[in-house]
């Protein structure tokens, strides 16, 4: 054996590996952390503020009579509204860019420009809510113009999701549904989409998380920091949560900065229950499969 | 009606400007096993594919030539490639079966194309003619994927003969199979034969020799001979038959 040709220094290959093992885990438990400290900060902050009557209440001048029902209510319509414009469309725009969209300029063209769009800022999707829907259609600052806006801002997510999704659907599966007689959207309707459905829910309630926080395009069409009334209908003025945390986090009185502090816990337990259902969602699809 | 199930006339298919099947001529008797065999890459697989115009679905690939199917050219822009699939079913090299339950697998192909009758009796009937049964009648609720590679491949069978084709092409239907499923399939195939025409590509020369009446040898896209298996086997008439057949080369 040649043994001088190699040094094979074990003991500090092996010390390089655990050094790198240990970063790694540092890298983890950075972000774990970060999220604790900040639950730990705003629930210590807004704890004495949640309770029913918090939840139940209108918003107030007097910090211990104010609420957040309006915002729950008014987050919770724009979440069911927004979900209802941006899935179909974004569905619809996947299986068109999958299935039938042929291999040309234009196509890639449009991909492209889908790619770009998740990358444009929220505060942009504002304004062209409001020169669209909130003016042009005439949808005035209702929980519909909001909706509308804040789909345009997920679109993108939610058809490059739906994009995946679809695409990783063996080609075994499409060849087996065409063999027996299928037609390209009898293939899509009973093989593709059954199959890619987790993945696309999964793609659209992330999406979704996004968009329950948003603030800057919402207010730049123009929703209310002050209601003391719910939302009845798509065309009701609205506000949201993010916009009652940031209304209240932005006045002199710490009172108020503790009722935002509470607030924030109320939209991280709504957002985590959402990111739940998706959870629950996929595996049960999952499992039907 | 005429004793051909499938004539092809100066048959070409290429993938861009590639060709990988050549002006093949041949004729495929009705009720009879045809084996295609040939090495790796030899277009056999592609040929096959040109009888049920899955070639159609690759975008690259174009078509010339003929496939008279009933006297009707398959290739006439009047015939819908979606009606020919039913009439001319596919078994896959991979077994294929739909992630839903037994079931479903073999309802599906009724359900697309307007089947009339009572459902579970056909699923029932094709499931038999598969010889699948006895094996899945007490789970037909079961996922599909849960079922060994072997039951899974004639459960495709299954599927592909409730929607009443006249003509079953295999692609290397056993290839992923150990010899005993292996061996079933091959039963199958010659109880199917009785009232099918199969066109079965196969690599595994022992099997083309087992199961088919008449042989095709593909070389690099051309027919190089095609007759009756045991004269193939035994007497070829061409060297490089011969030399295929004997392993010299493939």
């Amino acid at each position: 054996m040649n043994g001088e040709h190699f040094s094979p220094r074990l003991a500090a290959r092996r010390r390089n590996g655990t050094i790198f093992k240990w970063l790694c885990f540092g890298a983890t438990i950075f972000a774990i952390v970060m999220l604790v400290i900040l639950l730990v900060d705003v629930t210590s902050d807004g704890l004495r503020w949640l309770s029913i009557d918090f939840l139940t209440r209108y918003p107030s001048r007097i910090p211990a009579r104010a609420g957040i029902k309006s915002a729950i209510l008014g987050t919770l319509w724009m979440m069911g509204l927004t979900a209802s414009i941006s899935f179909p469309l974004g569905v619809g725009a996947a299986i068109y860019l999958e299935e039938y969209a042929p291999a040309n300029w234009f196509s890639r063209l449009l991909q492209t420009n889908i790619a770009n769009l998740a990358g444009v800022p929220s505060i942009v999707y504002g304004i062209l809510g409001l020169t669209v829907f909130v003016r042009f259609f005439g949808f005035q600052r209702s929980v519909l113009a909001g909706a509308a806006t804040l789909s345009l801002l997920v679109l993108p997510v939610v058809i490059i999701a739906s994009q995946e999704a679809i695409r990783a659907v063996p080609r075994s599966l499409r060849e087996g549904a065409y063999g027996l007689g299928a037609t390209r959207w009898q293939m899509i309707r009973h093989q593709v989409l059954p199959v890619a459905m987790p993945g696309i829910l999964t793609g659209t309630i992330l999406s979704l998380s996004r968009a329950i926080g948003e603030t800057a395009p919402l207010i730049m069409i123009g929703a209310l920091t002050f209601i003391a009334f719910p939302p009845t209908s798509p065309m009701s003025p609205f506000t949201v949560l993010p916009i009652q945390i940031f209304n209240w986090a932005s006045r002199p009185q710490a009172d108020f900065h503790d009722l935002a502090a509470a607030a924030i816990v109320v939209l991280l337990v709504i957002l985590l229950a959402m990111n739940a259902t998706a959870i629950l969602l996929r595996n049960r699809l999952r499992k039907q499969l | 009606m005429s004793d051909h199930a499938l004539e092809t006339r100066d048959l070409s298919v290429f993938y861009g400007d590639t060709p990988a099947v050549k002006s093949i001529t041949l004729t495929i008797p009705s009720r009879r096993v045809v084996a295609f065999i040939g090495p790796s890459g030899c277009g056999k697989s592609t040929f096959l594919r040109a009888f049920n115009r899955m070639n159609d679905l690759i975008p690259s690939a174009r078509v010339t030539g003929e496939v008279l199917f009933r006297g009707l050219n398959l290739y006439d822009p009047t015939v819908d490639p979606v009606e020919v699939r039913r009439r001319i079913g596919m078994v896959f090299q991979k077994p294929n079966p739909f992630p839903k339950s037994i079931f479903d697998n073999v309802a599906f192909g009724l359900r697309i194309n307007g089947f009339r009758g009572k459902l579970a009796d056909k699923v029932e009937e094709s499931l038999q003619q598969a010889a699948l049964w006895d094996e899945v009648k007490d789970r037909l609720n079961d996922n599909a994927l849960g079922l060994s590679g072997g039951q899974q491949q004639r459960l495709c069978i299954a599927r592909a003969l409730a929607v009443e084709p006249e003509i079953i092409l295999m692609d290397e239907p056993a290839s992923a199979l150990d010899p005993i499923a292996t061996g079933r399939i091959e039963d199958l195939i010659r109880v199917l034969r009785e009232n099918y025409t199969i066109v079965i590509v196969t690599h595994n020369m022992q099997q083309a020799a087992r199961v088919s009446d008449l042989t095709a040898f593909l070389y690099v896209g051309e027919l190089i001979e095609y007759g009756e298996t045991e004269q193939l086997f035994t007497n070829p008439r061409e060297e490089r038959t011969e030399q295929y057949i004997t392993g010299r080369f493939g």
